[in-house]
C-alpha cells in the first residue's frame, strides 16, 4: 500500500454538503503517511472550525482506507495547517461549477483579503461578472448568496477564506 | 488553581457558546431571510469556536471533554461577561453588540495567532479568516442603518449603541492577568485589547456617523460569576436535553 493508493481512495469520499467535491479536490486532506508496517495515518483539516460536516468526514475517510485492505487507520483532525479557499484543486473547482456554485476567487494569502472581490464573483451559469453579492452567509458555513444581473439568476459562491 | 492561561481560554469559549446561543434564538425570527440565516451561520461559527476552545482546555489542562463544559456546569462557574448573556431585544440591540463584540474578537484571535499558547495560535489563525466575515456583516448594516438608513432607524442604532456600552466595556475585563500573559507572550492582554478596539469602533462608528458613548462604569462581575438574570433561565433551556442523559451518544 502506499500513499498513492490511500489518496486515491480519498478521492471516492465527498463532502456530505456538496456531493461533487471529494476531501482531495477541497484540499481539507494536509497529510497522507504510510509507516512501515503498513499503518495509514491520515490528517486533515475542517474548512471551518464549526463545520458541522467534519465528523461524518472523518469517519468516512477512515472507511475509505479500511475499503482498500488497510487495517490499521488513524484520522486526525487538527489546525496545523489551516484550510483556505486555495487549497482546493483545479478539478475541484470544476466540480463546484458543475454543482452550481461560483468557485472561490484564488488570492494571495500574505496580504489582507479585500471582501469586495465577492461583489463580482463570476456567475456559474453565464459566466458574467455583472453580479452582486447578496449576503456573506449561505445555506452552509463555507457559501455566500449572489444574484446574477446578466441572466437574473441567484447563485452561491464558495466564499474566499 | 488555574493559570492565567486557563482562565484567558475559559472565558473566550464561554464568551463564544453564550453569544452563539443568544443569536442561533434569531433562527426562523430574523428581520428578513438573509439576515436569519446571517445570524444563524454566525451562531455556527462561535459555537465552533467554543468547541475548539474547551477541547484545548481539554488536551492541556485536564479539563472535562467538550459537551461537559459547555452543558454541564452551573452558573456560578460560567466566566463569560454579561453583555452576550443579554436577551435579544429587537434586531437593532443584538445587531449592535454583534458589532462590538466581533469587532474585539477579530482583534483578540489577531493577537492570539502570535501567541507562544502553540494549540491557541493555531486556532487563532484559522478562525481569524472566518471572522472577517462576521466583521464585515456587521460594519455593512450599522453603516446602511445609520448614515444610509432613517432617521428612524439611525436612531434606534445610537440608543441600541448607548444601552450597549457600559456592558460592551466588560468584555476587556479581568486586566490583573495582563502582565502575567503577556510577559509570557501568550496575549498582549484585555487593556491592549481594549485600546486597538475603541480605535476600530470609532473609525466606523465615525463613517456610520454615529456618536460614540461617553464611558460610564463597565459593567462588570460575569468573570467572577456574578451574572444576569437573564443567564440562568438561558441555560436551563440550552442544558435540557443534556441534563436527560449526559452519557448519551449522538
Amino acid at each position: 500500500m502506499t500513499r498513492t493508493d490511500v489518496l486515491e481512495a480519498l478521492t471516492h469520499v465527498m463532502d456530505p454538503e456538496i456531493p461533487t467535491l471529494s476531501l482531495v479536490d477541497m484540499g481539507v486532506i494536509t497529510g497522507v503517511t504510510v509507516a512501515e508496517d503498513g499503518s495509514v495515518r491520515v490528517t486533515m483539516t475542517p474548512t471551518f472550525v464549526g463545520c458541522p460536516a467534519i465528523d461524518v468526514m472523518r469517519s468516512e475517510a477512515e472507511a475509505a482506507v479500511r475499503a482498500i485492505g488497510v487495517e490499521k487507520v488513524t484520522v486526525e483532525v487538527n489546525f496545523d495547517e489551516p484550510w483556505t479557499t486555495n487549497r482546493l484543486t483545479e478539478h475541484g473547482r470544476q466540480m463546484l461549477l458543475k454543482h452550481g456554485l461560483a468557485p472561490p476567487e484564488p488570492f494571495d494569502t500574505t496580504v489582507e483579503l479585500h471582501l469586495d472581490v465577492l461583489n463580482n464573483t463570476a456567475c456559474p451559469y453565464c459566466g458574467s461578472r455583472n453580479t452582486t453579492m447578496k449576503s456573506p452567509f449561505g445555506p452552509t458555513l463555507c457559501r455566500s448568496l449572489h444574484y446574477c444581473n446578466a441572466c437574473q439568476q441567484a447563485f452561491e459562491g464558495f466564499k474566499p477564506v | 488553581m488555574s493559570t492565567a492561561t486557563q482562565r484567558l481560554i475559559l472565558r473566550m469559549a464561554d464568551d463564544e457558546l453564550i453569544l452563539a446561543h443568544r443569536h442561533s434564538e434569531w433562527t426562523g425570527m430574523g428581520p428578513l431571510l438573509e439576515e436569519d440565516i446571517a445570524f444563524s451561520s454566525i451562531a455556527q461559527d462561535k459555537l465552533g469556536h467554543a468547541q475548539a476552545l474547551y477541547q484545548i482546555l481539554h488536551d492541556q489542562f485536564e479539563a472535562p471533554v467538550p459537551d461537559a463544559q459547555a452543558f454541564g456546569r452551573n452558573e456560578a462557574t460560567f466566566t463569560c461577561c454579561q453583555f452576550v448573556e443579554l436577551p435579544n431585544g429587537e434586531y437593532d440591540f443584538s445587531l449592535v453588540r454583534h458589532f462590538l463584540f466581533d469587532t474585539a474578537e477579530y482583534l483578540r484571535y489577531g493577537m492570539l495567532g502570535k501567541s507562544t499558547v502553540e494549540p491557541l495560535a493555531k486556532l487563532a489563525r484559522k478562525v481569524h479568516g472566518e471572522l472577517k466575515y462576521h466583521l464585515y456583516h456587521a460594519q455593512t448594516w450599522i453603516i446602511q442603518l445609520s448614515s444610509q438608513g432613517t432617521e428612524e432607524s439611525k436612531a434606534r442604532m445610537q440608543t441600541a449603541l448607548n444601552e450597549a456600552w457600559p456592558y460592551a466595556l466588560g468584555m476587556f475585563d479581568p486586566k490583573d492577568d495582563d502582565a502575567a500573559l503577556s510577559a509570557d507572550g501568550v496575549f498582549p492582554g484585555e487593556q491592549a485589547l481594549e485600546d486597538a478596539w475603541r480605535a476600530s469602533v470609532a473609525d466606523i462608528c465615525a463613517k456610520a456617523t454615529l456618536v460614540v458613548p461617553t464611558d460610564t462604569a463597565a459593567m462588570l462581575g460575569g468573570r467572577k460569576g456574578f451574572h444576569t438574570e437573564y443567564l440562568q433561565p438561558m441555560l436551563d433551556e440550552m442544558t435540557e436535553v443534556y441534563r436527560i442523559d449526559p452519557s448519551a451518544e449522538w
